[in-house]
């Protein structure tokens, strides 16, 4: 193939100018996607702080597998308990991470696992009580690496 | 692939105490966000739900969405009361159940 340097030029450009819109065109879960889905899993209820503790690392140097834990001050008793705990990253291409359902026997409102996360960004967990009050916690954890391939 | 899950929970237990149970599932949870090295994307695959029983009533549950790391990993608590026999089951995107016992003696 015989190009010339203008025509070189061109085409590297062009090469480059479709990788950056083609990665731009991914769609990725945005703060206000995250706002949105906690502002319908609430309901009427202003969701408070407190009660409820959002444990990560605060850096992840593998967001193929990050540690989270959450956990909920609560009697866990049958008429006071936490029957919802739902976990949203707001910079992973889908913002739902996970959702724990807690009953009375489960003693303590107390989970873990752990998830992908494909860049640096914010991970917010919602609680709802069997009364229908809401209350939130939100940690920024650092990736390195980003987990979710392609 | 998946096999056969393992699952941590304590041999006994006083009666009203709040244990930990630990589990953990083989499974590759394919996102359906990746593609392969010819560009196609790689269909999704994922253990959507996790149920844990105690004597056949739920004590835990979880719906998980693609954004779980690989071979799924949870911890939570459950507060016994009699002796008895946990049930975990995992269901999978095609609809398969992986299932799991484990028995504890309360006193």
């Amino acid at each position: 193939m015989n190009l010339n340097r203008r025509q070189l030029l061109t085409r590297t450009v062009g090469v480059s100018l479709a990788g950056l819109f083609g990665v731009q065109s991914r769609a990725f879960a945005t703060p206000e996607a995250v706002a949105e889905a906690v502002k319908s899993f609430s309901g009427d209820s202003e969701p408070g702080s407190g009660r409820i503790k959002l444990t990560t690392p605060e850096i992840a140097e593998n967001g193929n597998s990050v540690p989270i834990g959450v956990s909920v001050d609560s009697p866990m008793s049958d008429d006071d308990y936490v029957t919802q705990v739902v976990i949203y990253a707001d910079g992973n291409p889908n913002p739902d991470v996970i959702t724990f359902n807690f009953t009375p026997a489960s003693g303590e409102a107390t989970a873990s696992t752990r998830m992908r996360l494909a860049k640096t960004q914010n991970v917010v967990a919602v609680a709802k009580m069997s009364d229908g009050s809401v209350f939130t916690d939100t940690r920024n954890i650092k990736v390195t690496i980003g987990g979710c391939g392609g | 692939m998946a096999s056969k899950p393992r699952v941590k929970v304590p041999k006994s237990a006083s009666a009203g105490d709040i244990i930990t149970i630990k589990t953990l599932l083989s499974h590759t949870m394919e996102s359906g966000i990746r593609k392969d090295k010819d560009g196609n994307v790689i269909p999704r695959k994922i253990i959507n739900k996790f149920v844990c029983e105690f004597n056949g009533a739920v004590v835990f549950s979880c719906d998980i969405d693609p954004a779980i790391a690989a071979n799924p990993y949870l911890e939570f608590k459950a507060k016994v009361t009699e002796s008895g026999t946990f049930k975990f089951m995992w269901t999978d995107d095609d609809g398969t159940v992986f299932e799991t016992e484990k028995d504890i003696s309360v006193s």
